[in-house]
């Protein structure tokens, strides 16, 4: 385990293939400082042992079923150092954004891995303290992590423009939920939160609300107020709240304020669609 | 503009047609009696140029009037009656010049012997534009031939290219170095199925580059080509891949273009299979009816997988070249339920022609 009396760095692999962890492993054997925590063959599997096993290093695969190693990145927290492996080059610049330890292609040589193993171990050695070590309950809800920015703003920055996302991907406790874009409903700001709604269930996710509006299509989604971004396609009516406030009812009744700007933006794509 | 004056080619041949018409209308004035050769050539040399100018214009009653469709009693009325026109028009044109040359000394007279040869020279007129309305249906020929002949080129360097793209598209790099990790990580783990391995990648690159060169292959050389790839990607994949094949026997011997299906199962295993936690199937069919080969390449699927390439290149390539190489004669179709993702070719059957 990883604490801070002894020296071991605490590690999980995480890739599809057999083989390609089996290499992995290997390479760290002469590394007797790292301890191999887990071996996860896909995403869930892999943000389930963060949960559990508090990693201060991974070794993750980019192209995985289901969860892809960015989208893993997204859901964990805390100031873990991340080694990417795989056979595709061209996510070399993301990888970057969002702060990789190191970026190794396949097949992983023994020269390259000790590079990046050095670089990992720096970054491990001087990270902020806090961030890793957090008793447990602490963890099972999401938390303010390491200052400076959270993956999911790095991953929607690192988005090419004119590519919005497809997906969302939000962590409640070990349980991962994948929420297609057409299925989300609204967005609400809390704090340093936001709060997805989908089919009936609200999903929390630490991102903020500014960050997220940047990766959703602004011809199906609306920022309609400070704190609510609307699904287009889920407004039925408007109506007039008090002075110089509206409401949108979506089709499930929920109420949504819309604030003054709000509203012209509502009314501008409502033209556009005209 | 008209084609006689923007093709180089043409204009010199016109004129190479005009120069002999030109002597043979003097010689035949000359021989009708009355006329020197100088007088002749005076009066009829700068009238054939007229004439050869003025009959440009048949051109474009030819190409309205095509052989091939229109009537031949419409044709020749069409063409009699411009001719007479252009023909008197001209004619009356050559009275008032030879009128001119008459007030000269030496063509004195001219006028009165240029209308006792009136009626010839109308004649004569209607004979040359009917040499014209020839010689333009010729060349309205050669232009439709030519076209036609870019068009077949065009066709067959389409052809090619797509099927060089195709070829260049095959070996993914990407299955490359998959595949070396695989042999990598093997070597101490497992070193005869690494060496396994290398031989079946080594086979496999053979296979690949060995069929860019040939133009038809019995599907039976795709298929053992297939088996490789699949063999390898078995490695990778482990038990999430899981394979069956119903080729039916006399389907192994017909010819199909090399690396047709490679890419299809690339795709089943790349987008197919590699998306699911627990894997899945690919299945191969084959079987041919009536002259036509169907041919099925089946893949489990995520259906909610983000669609990247899920129509990739190799969708796109397959098409390319079936449209190649069977214009209109095969066809290609994507189907899909919820976690399948299927694609039927159909293409006709070409049995291995028999050497004996």
């Amino acid at each position: 385990m990883s604490t801070s009396s002894d020296k071991t760095i605490g590690a999980l692999i995480v890739d599809d293939e057999v083989l390609a962890r089996q290499i992995v492993r290997e390479l760290l054997q002469t590394h007797p400082e790292i301890n191999i925590l887990a071996e996860c063959s896909n995403g869930f599997e892999a943000v389930k042992a963060v949960t559990e096993h508090k990693p201060d290093l991974i070794f993750l695969d980019v192209q995985m079923p289901k969860l892809s190693g960015f989208d893993v990145l997204e859901l964990i927290e805390g100031n873990i150092a991340v080694i990417f492996t795989t056979a595709f080059d061209q996510y070399a610049m993301k990888a970057f954004e969002v702060h990789a330890v190191d970026y190794l292609l396949k097949p992983i040589g023994r020269e390259r891995f000790e590079g990046a193993l050095d670089r990992a171990k720096h970054r491990i050695a001087n990270k902020p303290r806090a961030a890793n070590h957090r008793s447990a309950d602490e963890t099972d809800k999401p938390h303010p992590a390491a200052p400076g920015p959270h993956a999911s703003d790095l991953a929607v920055a690192a988005r090419p423009p004119q590519h919005f996302l497809e997906r969302i991907v939000v962590r409640d406790g070990t349980r991962v939920t994948l929420i297609p874009i057409a299925k989300l409903d609204y967005v609400e700001a809390q704090d340093d939160y936001i709060a997805l709604a989908s089919q009936g269930a609200k999903h929390l996710k630490q991102q903020t609300i500014a960050s997220i509006e940047t990766g959703l299509d602004p011809a199906r989604f609306v920022r309609i107020h400070r704190s609510y971004i609307v699904n287009f396609e889920r407004v039925v009516r408007i109506e007039p709240y008090g002075k110089d406030s509206r409401l949108a009812i979506l089709a499930d009744g929920t109420r949504l304020p819309v604030s003054r700007t709000g509203y012209a933006r509502l009314k501008s794509l409502l033209d556009d669609r005209a | 503009m008209h084609p006689l004056l923007s093709r180089r080619s043409y204009l010199g041949a016109y004129v190479a047609v005009w120069v002999p018409l030109a002597c043979l209308l003097i010689f035949l004035i000359r021989i009708s009696g009355g006329m020197g050769t100088l007088e002749a050539t005076v009066l009829l040399a700068p009238m054939a140029a007229l004439f050869a100018g003025a009959s440009l214009s048949a051109w474009y009653t030819c190409r309205a009037n095509p052989l091939r469709t229109a009537g031949i009693t419409r044709l020749f009325f069409t063409h009699l009656s411009g001719a007479l026109i252009l023909s008197f028009v001209w004619a009356e044109i050559g009275r008032f010049y030879a009128r001119a040359l008459a007030t000269l000394q030496s063509f004195q007279g001219l006028a009165v012997r240029y209308d006792a040869h009136f009626g010839v020279i109308v004649v004569s007129g209607v004979l040359l534009d009917f040499i014209m309305i020839g010689f333009f249906y010729v060349l309205i020929a050669i232009e439709a031939s030519r076209i036609a002949e870019a068009r077949v080129l065009e066709t067959s360097v389409l052809a090619r290219d797509a099927e060089l793209k195709a070829l260049k598209a095959q070996v993914n790099p990407h299955f490359l170095f998959n595949s070396l990790n695989s042999i990598s990580a093997l070597t101490s783990s497992d070193p005869a199925k690494a060496r396994e391995m290398c031989i079946l990648l080594a086979e496999f690159l053979r296979m690949t580059l060995g069929l860019g060169e040939k133009s038809n292959i019995p599907l039976s050389e795709e298929l053992s080509l297939l088996h490789r790839f699949l063999a390898i990607e078995k490695v990778r994949f482990g038990s999430r891949l899981q394979m069956t094949e119903e080729i039916a026997d006399d389907c192994q011997s017909l010819l199909i273009p090399p690396l047709l299906l490679q890419p299809l199962v690339e795709n089943a295993v790349t987008h197919g299979i590699a998306n699911l936690p627990d894997g899945g199937q690919v299945r191969l069919a084959a079987h041919c009816e009536d002259g036509r080969l169907s041919i099925v390449v089946e893949n489990s699927f995520d259906a909610e997988a983000t669609p990247t390439h899920r129509n990739g290149m190799g969708l796109v390539n397959v098409r390319q070249r079936l449209e190649a190489r069977y214009p209109n004669l095969a066809s290609i179709r994507v189907s899909t339920t919820a976690d399948q993702f299927q694609v039927n070719l159909s293409l006709p059957a070409e049995p291995q022609e028999m050497h004996s």
